[in-house]
């Protein structure tokens, strides 16, 4: 597994191509980017600043994955989330996931972004016409990641 | 005993503090995240406001996301932040 915290950006098709030609047995790999919008709750959005926990995020990360790979039969997992002052239509987040087939890379991918927004320590705050302000964690987050307490896959 | 604390966010912000070395005298009842917050609340309006206030806080003990009943050892590193937002 890879993780990176960075304030780079980063190439998602170098990413990806790495991961695919590490083994000859990979037969998917299931990528998700996250992007910064110009607009969240209805205000402009002209700037996102995000802080994290260093040290803790790393971890996090890393507890993440060890969780998908004992979940599902996949062979790889990379996650790169940046930090720092990023504009709108700038890339957050890259989770890309290999595997065998695609049935199991799909679900691993999806189970890592859910868990992802909800447990590692990472916090964005915007910057809107109306001024700066932390965001607020949202629900709906908590109620993608509990799906995974009832539901194999 | 001696512990470190974190504050990351917009309770880094309020309290205007990061980071902190606290020494908690020994007591019958364990330290807790819940004793700890009551503990620092004490401190003055915006520390009540921000830990034991409506505000959802969350707590970490040497990195492990942990609940308000945990317990505290000598030489943990504790950190409270609001629930996260990254991704």
């Amino acid at each position: 597994m890879t993780v990176r915290v960075q304030t780079e950006d980063f190439d998602a098709g170098w990413e990806i191509n790495k991961l695919r030609k590490a083994r000859k047995d990979i037969g998917a790999v299931v990528s998700f980017i996250g992007l910064v919008r110009d607009i969240n709750e209805g205000d402009a959005v002209s700037q996102l600043t995000l802080e994290h926990y260093p040290g803790m995020t790393e971890k996090s990360l890393q507890a993440i994955i060890s969780q998908a790979q004992t979940r599902w039969n996949i062979i790889d997992v990379l996650i790169i989330h940046r930090v720092g002052t990023l504009q709108p239509c700038d890339q957050i987040v890259l989770v890309a996931v290999s595997g065998c087939h695609r049935a199991e890379a799909f679900s691993a991918c999806e189970f890592v972004m859910d868990f992802l927004k909800t447990e590692a320590p990472f916090w964005k705050k915007e910057v809107t016409p109306h001024g700066e302000h932390w965001v607020e964690a949202r629900e709906s987050d908590d109620d993608a990641k509990q799906r995974w307490n009832t539901n194999k896959n | 005993m001696k512990i470190k604390l974190f504050y990351f966010a917009r309770l880094k912000e309020s309290l205007k503090y990061s980071t902190e070395d606290l020494e908690l005298a020994d007591s019958n009842e364990p330290w807790t995240i819940l004793k700890l917050k009551a503990f620092l609340a004490k401190r003055g309006d915006v520390w009540g406001q921000m830990l034991m206030g409506k505000l959802k806080v969350r707590a970490a003990i040497n990195h492990e996301l942990v609940h308000d009943n945990a317990a505290i050892a000598d030489g943990d590193e504790v950190a409270f932040f609001p629930p996260v937002t990254g991704g």
